[in-house]
């Protein structure tokens, strides 16, 4: 009975909360209104320049007294010293940068060798064919030497990464004052746009691969902490309770217990850490960091589209074999022997990688082209490739779609969209943004929105807010017009539900700057190659999630609807889409995210947005104003994220699904 | 037995769980029901529970899932502190212990079995079962050594280096059986060892525990929902209701005389005859005449010397020694039912 009250009491609240929200929409139709007849005060069109504060003179006075004052610098660049050894050292060693220890470069054979007896450790013949083939792949294409700049500082950043966030995630676990002081960082550095990361990086860290390695260290902590957070909570009771019996004391409960009870998800942190430091390493071309990243920004930059596409290739298998093996090191398990197998036996993979990595460094000794592919040895293809491409794009029926989409795009939907969005009076768009997380979340979130998107209006980038956001809502829902249908046919059957969850995922692990050659290739540099990009990296997510959702539908539900005579329409419009509706949202979450991240980096194509600002933010040391332009991306992409994930639980909750 | 002192002294012990369940004990009015206690926010793990366990013995503790046995047993290890009352263990208040001596008393003289086995999955049988020793500072050799005598004692020889995921249910079992054991503890908690276990298999536990139990005569707390394994296993049980103990006493005397309407649905479908010893029916004032009966005799293993004597006073020995004496009437009416 109690329950049952209750509820009633949440309808009814949710029923006022919808009359509030319409209330709220209606004063901003009005005023919308009033600005098109004329009738608005300008002051309450966009707010005056003079009620603007200076919030990055503000900043660049704090970061100046931290930097200086408090000898934050001095301490960074001292930390810089030490890093950069190290990143000489692994650039010596993977490239052969004259530094210490002056060992390097190493045969590209002989890494592929050891890439290859990992694979097979790891997951048998096909991971070793797909690990060796990169690096065979790699060398013949003749991207050796910019594939090793980029792993040198992967090397260094995904350990450092790994080490800093198991600390954090240990402590945050252990101490809840840690956990409540990390959860709002954690949650603001996951939406902040990745430039943000790039100019502190620079200023405190030096150009080059230091501040590379250091931007892509802070940019791949976050999941590791949760993962350790997590698994080390998720650790069953009675593990633990088996390690007091056996009178460990509190050290011996972390190292012998915790940890390696909760193996898997730090493992599947570490997966994530690779994957996120990949990305990262390949995008710090921007401050000027040598290596694939650098190298496919100037290709692109000159619409070389051969090489682009070469390059793109490289990283996707790169990030593949990263991801492949990762994820096969959480699933592999300790094997035991029998008892008096020789050592030699037991410790057979590493010996025969070891082997071969001396093996070849000495054949690589007489033949030369063993430890390097020269400059006119490659098979790069790279003009074919390009007039193939330049060639297909000139089809008549190629251009004249491509041509008509591009057209159509910006002429019918896009451009009137985005003046639209523009001509809406700043307080009419907040009480929008807040009156779309009270219908959907609540009071709490209508709050946050209203105090996000006003400081967001008093960070006198509304313009540009306005036109990331455009970007970013247009990109979304022309993604779900595809995505949706693609999920809902894929979920339909088990064999391609498979097979479209595997091509999600793969797609998953590409860098984000890797959805950008396609993007170029079609639609050259224009507005509407931003949009594709966008649109093609948050299909992915969407798609992911539909099929999820529906495919996740308790089978009881959908036998009850065909009992019931329900038509495959009828079942899908009143059963399975209302239950996996909650997880579809999730997806449509993150589509966001990350369409707010892709933005940001399609600055590069040219847009107006705030992502533009940025990225020229990054030539200077103006950092006041590069944190108040990310602050304004992060505090947008978080509105969303708070309202949609809470609204996403809620009705999980009340379908009973948790 | 009885003579010496308790092992384990448990007195008027609660644990209390809530928000500030010390102040809320110090509060509370003792009449107080679970429900009640329930209704203000707190839940009563074990309510005012007083209880020994002496040296040797097998004190079992029963009840249905909730009822507290697990807490209570998780109290007298310091697993859960207790909100109040005491529990001494060899006659040290283990609630004043501090961290070090917990951890050295642990170390010495504790043995616990988990009813999921709770064992290290990243380590092989071997290691797992010297885990107490390694944590203890034992070198490798000598814990190598015991390691491998526990899992022999257990019959586990020849899978030394598998991984826990790698064997059966019932061996993983053995796994966390021969770990409690491995420092030789005197003191062994089982926390429902055999309920994830598969009927059979339970039996065959059972058996070896028994046998087990025979060779090392340990003090022992086991914990069951199965009144049947109570029954087969303990020297006296405790049944256990919201936290309580409900009555503790000889499997004879509970199933003859149950303290409470909840004991005694327990007892209803169980057959008697199969429980109750000649000891337990022997009124030690009175005197018999003729062959005596062994005290250990089950009713139902005199079943035909009752349907076929005609005394009506049958004198029961201990060892050989005089305990008194049954009346036919009483062992009859078990067998047969009172009707």
């Amino acid at each position: 009975m109690a329950v049952v009250t209750t509820n009633a009491g949440d309808t009814k609240t949710a029923l006022k909360r919808g009359h509030i929200a319409l209330a709220l929409v209606g004063v901003a139709i009005l005023m919308t209104i009033a600005r098109y007849t004329g009738l608005l005060p300008e002051a309450l069109h966009r707010l005056p320049e003079w009620l603007i504060p200076n919030f990055a003179y503000a900043l660049d006075a704090v970061f100046e007294f931290v930097k200086t004052d408090l000898g934050l610098l001095a301490f960074t660049r001292f930390l810089t010293g030490g890093l950069e050894t190290v990143l000489d050292a692994s650039a010596n060693i993977f490239f052969g940068k004259r530094r210490w220890p002056n060992v390097g470069p190493i045969p590209w054979t002989s890494l592929a060798a050891v890439a290859a007896v990992l694979g097979y450790y790891l997951g048998g013949w096909r991971l070793a064919t797909l690990a060796g083939g990169t690096f065979i792949w790699t060398a013949m294409i003749g991207q050796w030497e910019i594939a090793m700049q980029t792993t040198s500082v992967l090397v260094v950043a995904a350990p450092l990464a790994f080490i800093i966030g198991l600390a954090l995630g240990i402590a945050a676990w252990k101490y809840a004052w840690v956990d409540r002081a990390i959860k709002p960082i954690l949650s603001v550095l996951q939406t902040l746009p990745f430039f943000t990361y790039l100019l502190p990086a620079v200023i405190f860290f030096k150009v080059g691969p230091t501040a590379g390695a250091v931007a892509t260290t802070i940019y791949a902590i976050p999941p590791m902490i949760l993962m350790t957070t997590l698994g080390l909570k998720k650790v069953s009771p009675e593990v633990v309770e088996a390690g007091k019996m056996s009178g460990c004391t509190r050290w011996q409960m972390l190292r012998h217990v915790y940890v390696p009870a909760a193996r898997t998800e730090i493992l599947v942190g570490v997966n994530q850490v690779i994957m996120l430091s990949l990305a990262m390493v390949v995008l710090t071309a921007f401050i000027g960091m040598p290596g694939l990243g650098a190298k496919l920004l100037a290709m692109m930059g000159s619409f070389k589209l051969g090489r682009s596409f070469e390059i793109g290739v490289t990283i996707v298998l790169l990030a593949v074999t990263l991801d492949r093996l990762s994820k096969a090191w959480v699933v592999k398990q300790p094997e035991h022997f029998e008892k008096g197998t020789p050592w030699w036996r037991r410790h057979l993979t590493a010996l025969v990688a070891f082997g071969l990595f001396v093996g070849f460094m000495l054949l690589a000794q007489i033949w030369p082209i063993l430890a390097e592919v020269g400059r006119k040895q490659n098979f790069s293809q790279g003009k074919e490739i390009d007039n193939l491409i330049k060639g297909f794009l000139n089809i008549e029926v190629v251009k004249a779609t491509t041509g008509f989409l591009r057209a159509f795009l910006n002429v019918q939907v896009l451009i009137p969209f985005r003046n639209f969005m523009l001509s809406i009076p700043t307080p009419a768009l907040i009480l929008l943004v807040t009156a779309f997380a009270l219908a959907l979340a609540g009071r709490k979130q209508a709050i946050y929105a209203a105090i996000f998107f006003s400081l967001v209006a008093l960070s006198g980038w509304w313009d540009r807010a306005v036109i990331t956001l455009y970007s970013v809502i247009s990109a979304v829902v022309l993604a779900a017009i595809i995505s949706l249908p693609l999920g809902i046919i894929a979920a339909r059957s088990e064999k391609w539900s498979k097979r479209v969850l595997l091509a999600c995922d793969t797609a998953q692990t590409f860098p984000s700057f890797i959805y950008l050659i396609p993007a170029i290739m079609l639609f050259g540099i224009t507005d509407i190659a931003v949009i594709f990009s966008i649109l093609i990296f948050t299909m992915v997510p969407l798609t992911r999630y539909t099929i999820e959702g529906l495919r996740t539908v308790p089978p009881e539900m959908t036998e009850a609807a065909d009992m019931s005579g329900a038509t495959r329409m009828q079942k899908l419009w009143n059963v399975q889409l209302p239950l996996a509706l909650p997880t579809m949202a999730v997806g449509f979450n993150q589509a966001i995210m990350f369409a707010f991240f892709m933005v940001i980096i399609a600055a590069f194509i040219g847009t107006q947005d705030l992502g533009q600002e940025l990225q020229r933010t990054l030539a200077g040391t103006d950092m006041g104003k590069n944190f108040v332009l990310g602050i304004c991306v992060s505090l947008m992409a978080l509105t969303f994220d708070l309202t949609i994930l809470k609204w996403a639980s809620d009705k999980k909750k009340a379908l009973g699904l948790d | 037995m009885l003579s010496q002192a308790p092992v384990i002294s448990c007195k008027n012990a609660w644990k209390i769980f809530g928000s500030d369940p010390k102040r809320y004990l110090r509060d509370l009015d003792q009449s107080k029901s679970f429900d009640e206690m329930r209704a203000d926010g707190y839940i009563a793990g074990v309510r005012d529970v007083s209880i020994d366990v002496h040296k040797g013995e097998m004190l079992v503790i029963m009840g249905l899932s909730g009822s507290g046995k697990s807490t209570l047993v998780r109290c007298f290890s310091r697993l859960h502190d207790i909100t109040g009352g005491t529990i001494e263990v060899d006659g040290q208040d283990i609630m004043a212990l501090p961290e070090k001596d917990l951890i050295e008393l642990r170390r010495s003289k504790m043995g616990m079995v988990f009813q999921s086995f709770g064992l290290l999955p990243h380590r092989t049988v071997l290691e797992n079962v010297a885990f107490p020793l390694e944590m203890r500072g034992q070198d490798k050799h000598t814990r190598r050594a015991r390691a491998l005598e526990v899992v022999k004692l257990v019959g586990l020889e020849g899978r030394e280096d598998y991984f826990p995921r790698e064997l059966s249910g019932g061996q993983q079992q053995r796994v966390g059986i021969a770990r409690s054991l491995a420092i030789e503890p005197d003191i062994w908690f089982l926390d429902e060892p055999f309920s994830a276990l598969d009927p059979l298999i339970r039996k065959e536990m059972q058996d070896e525990f028994l046998r087990l139990q025979q060779m090392l005569n340990k003090t022992i707390v086991f914990i069951t929902h199965d009144f049947d394994e109570a029954l087969r296993l303990a020297d006296r049980i405790a049944i256990m209701k919201d936290g309580a103990v409900e009555q503790c006493d000889t499997p004879d005397q509970i199933v003859l005389h149950p303290a409470t309407e909840y004991v005694r649905k327990f007892t209803e479908d169980i057959d008697k005859a199969h429980v109750v010893h000649a000891g337990g029916l022997a009124d030690s004032a009175a005197t018999g005449e003729g062959t005596p009966v062994d005290a250990a005799q089950t009713v139902q293993g005199m079943a035909r010397m009752l349907v076929n004597d005609s005394r009506e006073m049958i004198p029961v020995t201990k060892d050989g020694v005089s305990v008194g004496a049954l009346r036919r009437v009483d062992a009859l009416d078990i067998l047969l039912g009172d009707g």
